[in-house]
This record gives C-alpha cells, sequence and structure tokens, in this order.
C-alpha cells in the first residue's frame, strides 16, 4: 500500500470511488446544498479547504497518539480538529467574503458532522498513507466531492424547470438522480485498482 | 433534581412510538443517510448497524440527560461530540471483540456514527431538555425506528440483488441477481422507492382526512 503511486490515490478518490457516489460520504451537504450550482462551488471549496486543514492535522495528532499509545483516544480527537477546522474556515470565509458565508448558512458548521472529512481521516489511518499521500487523498476526496454537487445542482437547475408527478417532488426525486449519477460512475470501476 | 419550568414531558406510549412512525428519522425526517445507504446491502448489516447505532443513542442521550444541568450552554455541543465519541468508541471495540467478520462488512461505518446527524439532533433537542426516563424510551425509540428503515432497506437490497435473506438462499439456481441492487446506486433507487410510498401514503391519508371534514361541513 505504501508504494501507491499519487496519481492513483488522486484518480480512486476523486473518480473511481467517488466519496459521494460510491462511498455514500457526504451525503447530507450532497441533497442539503445541491439546489443551485453557485452554492454548490463554494461548499465544495469549504469542503476541499476544510479536508486540507484536517486531514494534515490528523496526520500530525495519530503519529503523536501512536508514539503516546493512546490509539482508543483516536476518534476524540479526530473529531476535535475537524470542529477546529471548520471553525477556521467560518472565521476566514466570514471575515472575507460575508455574502458567502450568508448563502452557506447553516451548512458551514454543519461541515463538522460531514461523514466525508472524518471519513478521509479514518481511511488515511486504516491505509496507512504518509504525510503526502494523505494530502492527496484528501485533495481527491474533495474534487471528487464537488463533482458530484456539481453535477447534481446543474441536473436539479434543469429539473426545476420541468413537470414532475407532485409526488416524486423533493428527495424522493433528487435520490433517484443521485441513483443514476451513481450508476454512471460505476463505469469508471476498475480504473487504477479498487479498494473499497 | 432541579425541575425546568416547562417542555418537560411525561412519559407515556407516545415517547416510545413516536420515533418509530411520525418522526422516524429515515423516511420523515431524511437524517443520517450516510451510515443508511453504505450498509445496507445487506439485511444483516443493517441489522447491526442499526443496533449500535441503538445503543449510542441510548447511552449519550442518558449521559446528556443527567449532564443536563451542569454542561454550560456555550460548549453544549462540543461536550456533546465528546460523548458520543465516547460511546461509539465502546460500541467500535465492543464489536470488534464479538465479531470480526461483521467489523469488517461494516468497516468504517462504525466509527462514523459519531457524525449521525441523528445522534446529536436527539441530544440537542431532547436529551438535553427532559429528564433521564423519557429520554431513554425516547432514543429507544428512535433507534428501533432507524433499524426498521435500514431493515427495510437491507431486505429488499438483499434479496433483489443476491437472491438471499440472511445469508439464506430464496431462490432456485436459475435465479439471476439483480447485482445493481447490492451496489451503491442500488441504495439510492430503493430508498427513494420507499420515499415514494412514504410520501404516498401520508398523502392519501391527508386527502382523506380533508374530504371527511369537507363531508362533515356539508352535512351541516
Amino acid at each position: 500500500m505504501h508504494a501507491e503511486p499519487l496519481t492513483t490515490i488522486f484518480l480512486n478518490a476523486a473518480i473511481v470511488n467517488n466519496f459521494v457516489l460510491a462511498m455514500f460520504l457526504g451525503i447530507c451537504p450532497f441533497l442539503g446544498v445541491s439546489a443551485k450550482k453557485e452554492s454548490a462551488w463554494n461548499m465544495g471549496l469549504a469542503v476541499i479547504f476544510v479536508l486540507l486543514v484536517s486531514s494534515a492535522a490528523a496526520y500530525g495528532i495519530d503519529r503523536l497518539l501512536v508514539t503516546l499509545e493512546l490509539e482508543f483516544l483516536r476518534l476524540i480527537c479526530y473529531i476535535a480538529i475537524i470542529a477546529s477546522a471548520v471553525q477556521l474556515v467560518e472565521m476566514f470565509i466570514k471575515r472575507f467574503s460575508p455574502a458567502l458565508f450568508r448563502s452557506l448558512g447553516i451548512y458551514l458548521p454543519l461541515i463538522t458532522t460531514n461523514c466525508a472529512v472524518l471519513g478521509v481521516a479514518l481511511f488515511q489511518t486504516s491505509r496507512e498513507y504518509d504525510f503526502v499521500q494523505s494530502l492527496v487523498f484528501a485533495l481527491g476526496a474533495g474534487v471528487g466531492f464537488t463533482l458530484a454537487l456539481m453535477l447534481m445542482a446543474g441536473l436539479r437547475e434543469r429539473l426545476a424547470l420541468a413537470r414532475v408527478p407532485n409526488l416524486t417532488q423533493g428527495t424522493a426525486l433528487t435520490l433517484m438522480l443521485a441513483g443514476l449519477l451513481s450508476l454512471a460512475f460505476m463505469g469508471f470501476a476498475g480504473i487504477g485498482g479498487s479498494h473499497g | 433534581m432541579s425541575e425546568l419550568p416547562n417542555r418537560q414531558e411525561d412519559l407515556s406510549l407516545d415517547t416510545f412510538v413516536r420515533g418509530l412512525w411520525r418522526e422516524n428519522p429515515i423516511f420523515v425526517t431524511v437524517l443520517g443517510m450516510c451510515p443508511t445507504l453504505a450498509v445496507t446491502n445487506s439485511a444483516i448489516n443493517a441489522i447491526a448497524m442499526g443496533l449500535a447505532t441503538t445503543l449510542v443513542l441510548a447511552g449519550s442521550g442518558v449521559l446528556v440527560s443527567l449532564l443536563r444541568n451542569w454542561i454550560p450552554k456555550q460548549v453544549r455541543i462540543a461536550s456533546y461530540i465528546v460523548i458520543i465519541a465516547t460511546f461509539v468508541t465502546m460500541v467500535d471495540y465492543g464489536i470488534q471483540a464479538i465479531s470480526l467478520d461483521l467489523y469488517a462488512a461494516l468497516g468504517a461505518f462504525i466509527q462514523l456514527i459519531v457524525v449521525n446527524c441523528i445522534i446529536l439532533g436527539r441530544a440537542e433537542a431532547y436529551a438535553a431538555k427532559q429528564r433521564v426516563l423519557p429520554t431513554l424510551v425516547n432514543s429507544l425509540g428512535t433507534g428501533l425506528g432507524f433499524t426498521i428503515a435500514l431493515l427495510s432497506l437491507g431486505v429488499v437490497r438483499e434479496i433483489l440483488g443476491n437472491g438471499t435473506l440472511f445469508g439464506l438462499h430464496l431462490f432456485g439456481p436459475g435465479f439471476q441477481p439483480w447485482l445493481v441492487m447490492v451496489l451503491p446506486p442500488g441504495g439510492f433507487f430503493v430508498l427513494a422507492i420507499w420515499l415514494l410510498l412514504f410520501n404516498w401514503i401520508r398523502q392519501r391519508s391527508e386527502r382523506r382526512l380533508s374530504e371527511s371534514t369537507e363531508v362533515a361541513a356539508n352535512a351541516r
């Protein structure tokens, strides 16, 4: 696993085992913020940033815990790291772009409970990635998340103009679309090897 | 124990049953989607995930409710997260000790219970305000509702995608499994269909209700 090339890690996380469509991580914001392309894009960028910060910090903390033989505290530490990273991003966005801050709304603090972020930290630990590999993995996951979010937002913007039966409006329709997207992404399976 | 002035709920059947149907975490409030879709490719995984989540819900609910007068308001979310993470770590090591196969099948999703919105939602909306016993009952109800929802997905996906139920073969050797159902897209499709069914039932009962009130109004 150590010899895995960086491009493979990136492609695996971003496309082949797309975090949203193949691993089901980060479904809540995927369903919640994918109504408009602009907010989807901003959400994606915020998540990429949080992922990179928390992945780097999680790598450091994991080394520390392993040397201290306190591995059972891993989960609690990771959660604390992610919460602080989100806080950091929140302050950053609030300072430099209040409009963006308002448009992301409640979903910004909710990145803390985005499974994708914790998922990256846990997977990089269990797959024993080194520091650079972890960062590339986090970047790939973030790009994959943004890609899925943008695709979904594009579809939903078109769909808002279509007439659909009353019953299927809302979550059910979004899930159907997600299923179709997921089917399409299955076509990538096999590129660059897979581990799920 | 000091009494909060209002909104204290008395223990009743509704405390338990509400989580099963009217406030079902999956079908009604659409929370906790990630584990719902990821581990429901077989019925047994669904049950294990449901039970693990129920345990964490009940444990963290009781502890949050016990500590509700001591946790300062400003740091409550952080405190809840730490409490939840503690119980998840316990459940994680527990499952690892009981069945390694199950642990491998569920993978990282046991640890990901920490970020399941249902649990934090219950802690914030219910356990932080109510006494211990109603909290325990309500958590168990919500957990059971979650388990049933997971099971309803897991059963459909396992039968269609694998031709088995709890590992037992249901059909003859001529059965051609509908493979997509156990793969990721199947999760989205089956959940969408269940949601459609629930919407349909709800709309129908609402229509019936409005019709019957209309009839009553006309009769008068």
